[in-house]
C-alpha cells in the first residue's frame, strides 16, 4: 500500500511521517501546492506550523490547493490521518468536528504521554486492543480539543495526563464514518525502541490492515 | 473602505489568555477588572464591504469559538 505525507511550507514532521509510514509500507511526499494525490491509498497530514500557523494554527493551510484532492479523497471514504498540527487543519477544514485552542496552560508542553484506546474498532486502530494504553509523544501550544457536539472519540489521555485542557481528555477523534481521524500526539515519534517506544507503530499497522485486510466486520 | 475586524473567543469557551491578563493587572496596582478577554484585530482595505461578513466566516474567525464583529469606518 502507497501512504502520502503533505507538506506545506512550514511543516516540520513530514520527514518522519513518511519514514515511519516507510516502516509498513511505500510513503511519498506529496507537495502543498500540487492538485495531485499520486494514487496513494492514505494521506497523512503531518505535524509543523503550515503557513506559519498565521491568523490560527491550520486556518491558512486548509486552503492549499492539495487540500481540496484531500477533502475529496475523503468524501469519497479514503483514509485521512491528521497528526497535531495536521489535526489543526483538517478541523479548520471541517473534515474533523471541533477545533484546538490554546493550552490552558499557555505553555508549549513536550512530555510523553499516557493514551488509552477508547475504540479500537476504527480503520486508524484496529491494530489495538480495547482500553489499551499506548505511550506516544506530545508537543504542541495549540493543542486543547474544544466541540459543542457530540464527537467520535478515538483516544483519550490517560487520567491525569491531559497536557493541554482537553473537553473530556480527548486526544484524538474521528468523523462520522469513520475514515478521518486526528489526534494531538505524535505516533510518528513513537516508532523505534531508539527513542523510548514503538506504540506509534499501532496507528501506521491499523491503516495498513485496513487497506491490505479490507473494511472491518 | 477601511473596516476593523474584532475577533474574540466566544462566550463560555475558556481564555487563559484574558485570564491571565486580568490576574496581571492588580499586581499593577489596578483594581476592579474583571472579565477580561483576549483576541484579534485585523485591519483591511476592501472594495466590497458586504464582502466582509463571509471574510470572516470562512477565513477570519472560526466561528465555532470565536466571535466577530465588523467595524467601518469612512477613509
Amino acid at each position: 500500500m502507497k501512504f502520502g505525507v503533505v507538506r506545506f511550507p512550514g511543516s516540520c514532521d513530514d520527514v518522519d511521517a513518511l519514514e515511519a509510514a516507510q516502516r509498513v509500507g511505500d510513503a511519498v511526499m506529496l507537495w502543498h501546492a500540487d492538485h495531485d494525490l499520486q494514487g496513494v491509498d492514505a494521506v497523512i497530514v503531518p505535524g509543523g506550523f503550515s503557513y506559519g500557523d498565521y491568523l490560527r494554527a491550520g486556518a491558512i493551510a486548509r486552503f492549499a490547493p492539495v487540500m481540496e484532492e484531500v477533502a475529496e479523497f475523503a468524501r469519497a471514504g479514503g483514509l485521512v490521518l491528521g497528526i497535531c498540527n495536521g489535526f489543526q487543519v483538517l478541523c479548520e477544514a471541517g473534515l474533523l468536528p471541533g477545533a484546538l485552542l490554546p493550552n490552558t496552560s499557555l505553555k508549549f508542553v513536550f512530555r510523553q504521554v499516557e493514551l488509552e484506546v477508547v475504540d479500537a474498532n476504527t480503520p486508524f486502530t484496529r491494530a489495538c486492543s480495547e482500553h489499551q494504553r499506548l505511550s506516544i509523544p506530545v508537543k504542541h501550544t495549540t493543542g486543547r480539543y474544544y466541540t459543542p457536539e457530540s464527537v467520535h472519540v478515538v483516544l483519550r489521555y490517560a487520567r491525569g495526563q491531559n497536557p493541554n485542557g482537553s473537553q473530556d481528555d480527548i486526544a484524538g477523534v474521528c468523523n462520522e464514518h469513520g475514515n478521518v481521524f486526528g489526534l494531538m500526539p505524535h505516533p510518528e515519534h513513537a516508532v523505534d525502541p531508539l527513542t523510548g517506544s514503538t506504540d506509534g507503530l499501532r496507528i501506521f499497522e491499523s491503516i495498513r490492515a485496513q487497506v491490505v485486510d479490507g473494511v472491518l466486520v | 473602505m477601511r473596516a476593523r475586524v474584532l475577533v474574540r473567543p466566544k462566550a463560555g469557551i475558556l481564555d487563559p489568555q484574558g485570564q491571565a491578563v486580568e490576574r496581571a493587572l492588580p499586581a499593577l496596582g489596578f483594581s476592579g477588572v474583571r472579565n477580561v478577554h483576549v483576541g484579534r484585530l485585523i485591519e483591511l482595505d476592501v472594495e466590497d464591504p458586504t464582502q466582509l461578513p463571509d471574510m470572516c466566516e470562512r477565513l477570519l474567525s472560526n466561528p465555532l469559538i470565536e466571535d466577530y464583529e465588523i467595524v467601518e469606518s469612512p477613509s
